[in-house]
């Protein structure tokens, strides 16, 4: 099997590929990551339904454009269908996903129940989360667990696949394969102890890392070259997150309600300026996928669409970042039979 | 106490020379303690440390104090309990995304830790919480810890 082909191939979805030697998970991620690709990761906004069908339309928009969706879990403290349960629908599919896990809703005990879930499913991607604070969401009164934070879950994470434990030290039998991922900010303070912080999070077992929103291009740099200065983009994948603003208010409104999302005045002030801001939002993210992915030990762009997922294609393609190269999805060989019979027997 | 809180890591080192001299002195008291009963003097012990790391750190009493590798800044006073640094959310003026009125711990933490002669320990990572320890002393826990590590 050359190279090329062990990365475009999902003989029947559901059913895992090897690992490779060398890698944690049979994951496509990381076999993407390996293999030098600059990766494209996308996140499914969950449903407020019951519905299935929601799921599988809204994971469709991606078809042909991502290399993983991450199914968020419970993100900005807002209830949604629940990460487990995304990943169950879309795994089923032959879909990659990322099962994000959250430490504000979950103790120990059910986490590690969930990584063994996830993975028994066919997730082989997992990113560690210490989760947005109950205030921000929609349920302010409900209980924070936090039992762990980011770090304590990498590591447990990293131990139940490695030592095939739990943390308390009762062995699994069967450990899982997978790629563990976290969590980055470079654009909040303490600027100075943002690479080091990276540097921790390698040390408790992250194998990749997904940006908060990029918009201060310059900021990044000066981010990169210490991470790289650090030796640590050797260690460790880089996906910087992106994502289209709606309009200049909607701009406005992100950077002095949700903590973390730091929107230069110039970005604002280009949108304001613009005929068709949406539009505007949208060529600009285009822009600053193409201007990330010269940044020396970049990886990726995980593009977060919220509430325009439908515009995520057209953002990747005019971006060309994915050089021609189609990630797999369920339609991509329509006269394979294995594949729709599969499809048509879960639908 | 907030003010205190604040003044105890613009005066990590010194709390740092503090903290040496309470642990060699409950070490060299060893065999003191040990013969005491570390289970007769815990509740005491506890109830001392409960005053002081209060007042200095508003320490909330996790029982796995790691003041040292902090920057002399009490994580768990971190909303979301965070030990290792911290989250995306901090704000522009290096508050707390959960509490807007506080600076980060972490912002403070870090400050602190630079100030440290041990400061290089926040890179540490700090494992999870055994919440069975909740209420119990550090201190105690750290003498025998450290008097095992001599003896073994």
């Amino acid at each position: 099997m050359t190279a090329e082909t062990s990365t475009q191939t999902e003989p029947v979805p559901g059913y895992p590929l090897s690992v490779m030697p060398g890698h944690s998970s049979p994951g496509r991620l990381e076999r993407m990551l390996r293999a030098g690709h600059f990766v494209v990761t996308s996140e499914l906004a969950p449903p407020d339904s019951a519905d299935p069908a929601l799921v599988y339309e809204r994971a469709a928009y991606f078809d042909g454009y991502v290399d993983a969706i991450n199914a968020t879990d419970g993100s900005g403290a807002h209830c949604h269908m629940g990460s487990l349960a995304v990943c169950a629908l879309l795994t089923r599919l032959g879909y990659a996903l990322i099962q994000q896990i959250s430490c504000r809703d979950k103790n120990r005990i059910a986490i590690q129940g969930d990584i063994l879930g996830g993975a028994a499913m066919g997730v082989c991607n997992m990113l560690c989360l210490s989760g947005d604070g109950v205030q921000t969401g929609d349920h302010p009164e409900a209980k924070p667990v936090f039992d762990l934070d980011c770090m304590s879950l990498l590591d447990i994470a990293r131990t139940m696949r490695d030592k095939s434990t739990f943390q308390s030290g009762r062995k699994l039998s069967d450990p899982p394969r997978v790629f563990l991922g976290a969590a980055a900010n470079p654009f909040a303070e303490p600027f100075d102890w943002r690479p080091h912080r990276l540097a921790k999070k390698i040390a408790a077992g992250a194998q990749f890392v997904q940006t908060q929103y990029c918009y201060d291009v310059p900021r990044l740099r000066e981010y990169m070259a210490k991470v790289t200065d650090l030796g640590l983009s050797d260690k460790v994948f880089i996906i910087v997150g992106v994502g289209p603003i709606a309009s200049a208010r909607t701009g406005e409104w992100i950077r002095s309600n949700v903590p973390g999302v730091h929107i230069p005045d110039t970005v604002i002030n280009r949108l304001k300026g613009a005929d068709d801001q949406k539009a505007e939002g949208q060529s600009l993210c285009v822009e600053l996928i193409q201007e990330i992915r010269e940044i020396q030990g970049v990886d990726g762009v995980h593009v977060m669409a919220y509430r325009q997922e439908q515009s995520v294609p057209d953002i990747v393609k005019r971006s060309g970042v994915l050089d021609g190269r189609i990630p797999w999805h369920p339609r991509l060989y329509d006269g394979d039979t294995t594949v729709q019979q599969h499809m048509e027997s879960i639908q | 106490m907030y003010f205190l809180r604040k003044w105890s890591v613009r005066n990590a080192r010194l709390l740092e020379v503090a903290y040496e001299l309470v642990e060699r002195g409950l070490l060299i008291s060893a065999p003191l303690l040990t013969k005491l009963g570390h289970s007769r003097l815990e509740t005491p012990v506890a109830a001392v440390e409960k005053v002081i790391k209060g007042a200095l750190f508003d320490c909330q009493m996790c029982g796995q104090c790691a003041l040292s590798s902090t920057g002399m800044s009490c994580p768990m006073n971190c909303p979301k309990s965070i030990r290792n640094g911290p989250c995306g959310g901090v704000r522009e003026n290096g508050h707390c995304e959960v509490k807007p009125e506080m600076r980060c711990v972490w912002v403070d933490g870090w400050e602190g830790s630079k100030r440290m002669k041990a400061g290089g320990e926040i890179a540490n990572v700090q494992f999870a919480v055994d919440y069975r320890l909740q209420g119990k002393s550090s201190w105690l826990r750290v003498v025998r810890e450290k008097t095992q590590e001599t003896s073994a």
